[in-house]
């Protein structure tokens, strides 16, 4: 293919492939997102390719591979176009039934649709299913349209036209001037204002200026990035190539960390497509601006999604941050002024583009524009990616997109900005999401991680877990991160071990509180989050796991005990036969007892229990009763009705 | 070069464009306790204890005074309570990794810390500074020793754990070293070395100083009697003299 050289030719291209494609023609799209895939959702695209050769179909049907639909709970998804039948939970066996019934007859598999758990209801269309209907997916709609390894499926829906058009209409200063009334700010966490990121760099003094892609995305439970660099990879390219121009810029960095393989994959297959095409490398589009993009691939140190520590780790060191009281916008990279953005950033670029900064600044809240993907994982029915608007409240993204919480359990808390934000309390659940609000509640953004909690969940737990995590990820160059996030570990450690002590949380939060005021970097300063935020709303817990020793979660294994209550007991023989240190005694028409001393306390005898007897009970502070005496724990039995 | 004018602790200071705070309040007399600042490399700011607080604009935050660059007109405190506390938790920390250090104990005396409420971690001479990693490839060129490992976790080492040949135990490490650490290191490295059998070439030679010779100590001494001669002559370690030297001759 020759390059493009205007932008005319690249609409003219748009308008012949679009000729080219039967829009009535049947498409099946099968997600292969990253839950999909785990999911084996490639068996079923093969298992659909077999069926379709099978079939001699292959003149009438398309198959595509899409990026994440983001409704990963009810993976794999499959979409055919169309009429975006939504079929869930496809397996390779349902294959053959999809094609002879939707496809050859146009009927619809009643057994493959969503349907609502509460309501049982069933939903045809994608957009009928409760996940999707309460979102508004700029960002991320088009991952489910696209084949991320097919640049024409991008060009189709308009891309490279918010390229086109900067290029050729706007002057870079104003592009810069169109972000910054935008409103967007950074989507990586810190919330800068974008365009006024971008003029800084702009006025910096230096011939050479540098772009970056942070995708080293490390949060535990987060995966929008990747899924946006996988799905839809252009989207990201665009927004580079466009702020690039912007700045003056024209080598440009992806940052992609070498566990996410398949972004690295489908982010060098656009990279390669986009300068075949001539949106990359020299004279894009005829315009006469250069534009080089190199992948690297991050070693997978979570610091390194720090901004300079990623430029470090960019100039080949290892990875640790340095002041940044000189802005990385004048001296970055190599020491020349550099401008770095999240994926998620730069994705939003074209959009701004292309529909302009007023419609842009209508979506969202006064400080924060536009809308914001999140990762919903934790306790909650549905998880998966989901976009709002900024300013939604935290009860309509768990409630009314999330379904709520599973097995009719009592919400907690919820779990904003990866391991350095923050828990909200049920009682703040109504806040609307934007950064400046998130702030005030001692969270934050972050790149949009949100773990919900239900009632099984021990905050003391929760915080220790965090910190246990970035103990492990502090590179350990300044003094307050390193041995102040290790002391708190230490302390919280002790707490959950039932070995507190009056004045701990205290401690706790002046360790907290240097840690967060005297860090060098954002992981040390935001460290303490997950412990000043569990202190300011769940103190009565702390309290108990000190002073009564007692876990009211029930999770915090020294403080726990488990405990068979002997009149409900059946000597089913069930958690007898299951229990791995062979701690409960007991027989056939015998009550069950377990001997506390050899409990190791896994919980098995627990879960293995059947709920309708529901013998096994959990305690914490307080003693356990005196097991029955061996000549009592007979159980009597029923003399069977005689049937009539 | 431009002149600035800060206040520091109430008086009015002039400063030059590109220089820290640090730099600043050191030349006025004013002091502010370091651990990882040595002048002979850049200032890395991972001790955090130069800590000060920065006021304007109705808001106060913490800096580090060897890192932060000084602008015109801001306001420094180097001493206010916000700054004693901080620098007092850093203290205790350092205490609980390194309890026999004595430079620690005695900071740690100057901040009021007076019974450690913190768990021992740890019982290191290092304070994981990295004045010897940075003195290794700013000023020797080699990168001798780096660290190793991260979080609390990580050490000073040669790479691998093994001693190499890059290393000419120049000493400019143990020289830079707030706490003697490095020099047990270094002497427990000879005493392998000499173990070994390996006879070691004077660093001199290698660096080009001195004629052909071996150093008889095996580097047993960690200031021979060249080094303190010229020490003494050239009013700097002879190492980072010899350095620059070069440097400058090139």
């Amino acid at each position: 293919m020759a390059r493009l050289q205007s932008s005319a030719e690249l609409k003219d291209f748009r308008e012949a492939i679009l000729k080219k494609r039967d829009i009535e023609r049947p498409c099946i799209t099968v997600c292969s997102g990253t839950g999909c895939r785990a999911y084996a959702s490639e068996m079923v695209s093969t298992a659909f390719e077999e069926e379709i050769k099978k079939q001699a179909l292959e003149n009438t049907v398309d198959i595509k591979t899409t990026g994440c639909h983001g409704f990963c709970e009810k993976g794999p998804l499959v979409v055919i176009l169309p009429g975006e039948i939504c079929y869930v939970q496809v397996k390779p066996t349902d294959v053959a039934q999809i094609i002879s019934q939707t496809i050859m007859e146009g009927k619809i598999v009643d057994d493959l649709l969503y349907a609502d758990p509460v309501t049982g209801e069933k939903a045809v269309h994608e957009s009928e299913i409760p996940f999707y209907k309460h979102q508004t997916r700029l960002v991320f709609g088009n991952n489910s349209k696209i084949d991320p390894t097919n640049i024409d499926d991008y060009i189709i829906l308009g891309g490279y036209s918010a390229l086109s058009k900067a290029l050729f209409q706007i002057a870079p200063k104003e592009i810069i001037e169109e972000v910054k009334n935008s409103g967007l700010r950074g989507r990586g966490g810190g919330g800068f204002p974008t365009g006024r990121k971008w003029e800084e760099c702009r006025h910096a003094p230096g011939d050479i200026k540098y772009v970056i892609v942070n995708a080293d995305e490390g949060d535990p439970g987060a995966y929008m990035d990747r899924s946006l660099l996988e799905g839809n990879p252009h989207s990201v390219l665009e927004g580079l190539i466009i702020g690039a121009y912007a700045i003056g810029s024209h080598v440009g960095y992806i940052y992609v960390r070498e566990e996410y393989p398949l972004a690295v994959e489908n982010v060098s297959i656009a990279i390669n497509q986009a300068e075949e095409y001539g949106f990359l490398g020299k004279d894009i589009l005829g315009s006469g601006f250069d534009f080089t993009i190199k992948v690297h691939r991050g070693a997978g140190a979570f610091v390194s999604g720090e901004s300079s520590a990623l430029m470090t780790a960019l100039e080949g060191r290892v990875g640790e941050p340095r002041p940044k009281y000189i802005h990385t916008v004048i001296s970055g990279i190599w020491d020349k002024p550099s401008t770095l953005n999240n994926v998620e950033t730069w994705a939003n670029v074209p959009l701004i583009i292309n529909n302009g900064a007023e419609w842009y600044a209508s979506i969202g809240t006064e400080r924060s524009k536009g809308t914001k993907i999140f990762s919903l994982v934790g306790k909650v029915n549905n998880t998966g990616l989901v976009e709002v608007p900024m300013g939604t409240s935290l009860r309509d993204i768990i409630y009314n997109i999330g379904g709520g919480i599973p097995e009719g359990k009592k919400f907690k808390a919820v779990q904003t900005g990866g391991p350095s934000g923050g828990c909200i309390p049920e009682s703040l659940i109504d806040s609307p999401v934007d950064f400046d609000e998130l702030s005030a509640l001692g969270s934050m953004m972050g790149s949009g991680g949100m773990i919900v909690m239900d009632e099984d969940t021990c905050m003391v737990d929760t915080a220790r877990y965090f910190l246990d995590f970035l103990a492990d990820e502090s590179c350990g160059k300044c003094t307050p991160c390193r041995e102040g996030i290790d002391q708190m570990l230490t302390i919280l450690t002790h707490i959950t071990e039932g070995e507190g002590q009056d004045g701990d949380i205290e401690l706790l939060e002046e360790i907290a509180e240097v840690t967060r005021d005297a860090s060098l970097c954002a992981l040390g300063q935001t460290a303490a989050n997950p412990v000043l935020s569990t202190i300011r709303y769940f103190r009565d817990e702390y309290e108990a796991h000190i002073a009564e020793k007692r876990c009211p979660a029930r999770v915090c294994k020294a403080l726990i005990s488990y405990y068979i209550q002997p009149n409900r007991c059946k000597a089913c023989l069930i958690c007898l036969k299951n229990c791995p240190s062979g701690a409960i005694a007991g027989g056939k028409k015998q009550i069950h007892v377990i001997d506390q001393g050899k409990c190791i306390k896994c919980g098995i005898c627990f879960d293995v229990c059947p709920k309708r007897f529901s013998a096994v009970e959990k305690i914490s502070g307080r003693p356990v009763p005196l097991p029955p005496p061996i000549e009592a724990r007979a159980i009597r039995e029923r003399k069977p009705r005689r049937k009539r | 070069m431009k002149g600035i004018t800060l206040k520091i602790d109430g008086r009015e200071l002039k400063a030059h464009e590109g220089m820290t705070i640090l730099e600043v309040a050191q030349e006025a007399g004013i002091k502010i306790p370091t651990l990882c600042y040595h002048k002979a490399v850049s200032p890395s700011g991972s001790c955090r204890l130069c800590t000060v607080e920065l006021v304007g604009n109705g808001k106060s935050r913490l800096v580090t005074a060897c890192t932060y660059p000084v602008e015109q007109g801001i306001v420094v405190k180097t001493n206010s309570a916000k700054v004693k506390k901080t620098r007092k938790m850093l203290l205790e920390l350092l205490l609980a990794r390194c309890p026999n250090v004595t430079i620690i104990q005695q900071l740690a005396r100057d901040y009021g810390v007076e019974k450690p409420r913190l768990k021992k971690i740890k019982d290191e001479d290092c304070i994981l500074c990295g004045l010897c990693t940075q003195v290794c490839q700013e000023r020797m060129g080699v990168s001798a020793i780096n660290f190793v490992g991260r979080g609390v976790n990580r050490t000073v080492d040669f790479p691998f754990e093994r001693i190499w040949d890059v290393c000419v135990a120049c000493g400019a490490c143990t020289y830079v070293c707030p706490t003697g650490h490095i020099q047990n290191e270094a002497r427990k490295v000879a005493q392998l070395k000499r173990q070994l059998g390996i006879q070691r070439k004077c660093r001199y030679m290698l660096m080009g100083a001195v004629s052909n010779k071996l150093c008889p100590n095996n580097y047993e001494c960690w200031r021979c009697e060249y080094e303190q001669r010229t020490e003494y002559r050239l009013g700097e370690h002879p190492v980072l003299a010899l350095k620059l030297a070069q440097r400058q001759g090139r």
